[in-house]
């Protein structure tokens, strides 16, 4: 897929699926990405019957995961929009099964009996799913996010985490980047005008997969990343999925509690370092939502008057 | 010490007919998903070259009943590395799913179905998230979405007296 900057967006309208933690846990996400899709002329619209992606019951039942992805596919056929998550999970469970349902026609077929009986429903395979980081860089793209800056961010040296299942499995995803070396939200942060630093794990896994079932390991797994990106005197960590946030935001005084450490790591969303740069009041990005406050971070902005 | 008297031949066929088992048998045991294991770098009771070999072996009660299969964090990086492409992370998958016909279901995850059933997502959206979501100029979230508890009954995931609320 190609960079859109210089012609216009070609594909700018989206139903929204928001899972089960962006509409309670991460409102501050939700906000930001709304209004900053609006600002580049993007269309999310909402679909209220959507429910859990599926991805919990994948360890208990792999078909029930499928026909719940399934349902949710099928509500976005109907309105004839592509998918766009803003959960990385979801993106992950819900890309799986619409690949296994495409590919699989006696297993489509089962899923069109089950959804119709039940539900009276029915899925094609039409759907295309996306991360709505994904759509930034894909539609948008760095060229025409640079172009519509009204803050200079220029003082501000962010620590991206990319997160597990907005690269991985590349053979569902096919090769948008090399997982092993992901540069996306590197040059999508650069174009904002901070800076995107380098820190050792960069890649590691939040532990948020392991949370409901051991949570002392869930904690020392993100505990590494919070040192280790500290230890780089980061800003901020800039993430774009609301599991990670729990893990690295939700948690952090349990982190620093249970391990005698002191972080105070602000974390933001990509959408709202972006909303930043497009010179949104950060009252509109939901920043005094953020847990760990970020009246620091803030303080170094220096807002461009036009 | 293991016991090979207690090994059951077939329980690697059993998983290589599950959804995500199928490549199980390729595994020559290299170590390469345990290397770079993000969960093995800070607990020493997940380690997934071990766990396939004991379900290659047979030790089928060993593995289903223990914790440590619920243990991967499916980041994937094992999946990408595998030079076998055993898809581990979806082997995983697949051994959790027999565990749970097996009756081995973590109370966590039972509390996780439930909560699905009851809401149709694992967070509950009350008034207080309505209200917040309508000061923040959000719109307001549907309540719960039945179908969900409709498709988790017809798979006999949920029974009606499981019912909450």
């Amino acid at each position: 897929m190609k960079n859109r900057t210089e012609d216009s967006p070609q594909n700018t309208k989206y139903s929204l699926f928001l899972g089960c933690t962006v509409p309670v846990r991460a409102l501050n996400y939700e906000i930001s990405a709304r209004k900053v899709a609006e600002k580049l002329g993007l269309q999310l619209s909402d679909i209220p019957d959507f429910s859990c992606c599926g991805y919990p019951i994948k360890s208990i039942h792999h078909y029930g995961y499928l026909l719940m992805a399934a349902r949710n596919l099928a509500l976005a056929e109907k309105k004839r929009l592509p998918l766009c998550t803003l959960c990385s999970a979801c993106c992950g469970s819900l890309s799986e099964a619409n690949h296994e349902i495409q590919q699989d026609s006696g297993l489509r077929r089962q899923i069109n009996r089950d959804l119709s009986e039940c539900l009276g429903m029915s899925y094609e395979g039409e759907v295309q799913v996306i991360h709505f980081t994904r759509i930034l860089r894909e539609e948008i793209g760095e060229k025409r996010i640079s172009q519509q800056r009204r803050a200079d961010l220029s003082s501000l040296y962010v620590a991206p985490h990319y997160g597990c299942h907005y690269t991985k499995p590349t053979s569902i995803y096919g090769k948008m980047e090399d997982p092993e070396n992901p540069e996306s939200l590197d040059e999508l942060i650069e174009a904002t005008g901070a800076h995107s630093i380098q820190y050792e794990d960069k890649l590691q896994c939040c532990g948020g997969g392991v949370l409901a079932i051991d949570e002392e390991v869930a904690l020392a797994m993100s505990q590494k990343k919070l040192e280790h990106i500290r230890a780089q005197k980061a800003d901020a960590m800039v993430l774009i999925c609301p599991f990670c946030n729990v893990m690295y935001e939700g948690n952090q005084r349990k982190i620093e509690k249970v391990f005698q450490k002191e972080y105070k790591l602000p974390i933001l969303y990509y959408p709202q370092l972006l909303g930043l740069a497009l010179g949104i009041e950060p009252d509109e990005l939901g920043m005094k939502m953020n847990r760990v406050k970020t009246t620091d971070l803030l303080k170094k902005i220096n807002r461009r008057v036009d | 010490m293991i016991d090979s008297k207690t090994f059951d031949p077939n329980f690697k066929f059993l998983i290589a007919q599950e959804p995500g088992g199928e490549n199980i048998k390729r595994c020559f045991s290299c170590g390469t998903c345990t290397a770079g294991c993000p969960v093995r770098e800070v607990t020493n009771r997940y380690n997934p070259r071990r766990i396939i070999r004991m379900a290659l072996l047979g030790m089928k009660k060993e593995v289903l009943s223990s914790d440590f299969i619920w243990l991967c964090s499916s980041c994937y990086t094992c999946f990408e590395r595998c030079p076998q492409d055993v898809k581990i992370p979806e082997l995983m998958n697949a051994i959790k799913n027999i565990a749970v016909r097996e009756g081995y279901l973590p109370p966590s995850m039972r509390s996780q179905l439930n909560l699905l059933a009851s809401f149709g997502r694992l967070l509950e959206v009350t008034d207080f998230e309505n209200d917040k979501r309508r000061d923040s100029g959000l719109p307001l979230f549907q309540r719960r979405t039945e179908d969900v508890k409709k498709i988790l009954s017809r798979l006999g995931l949920h029974r009606e007296e499981q019912d909450r609320g």
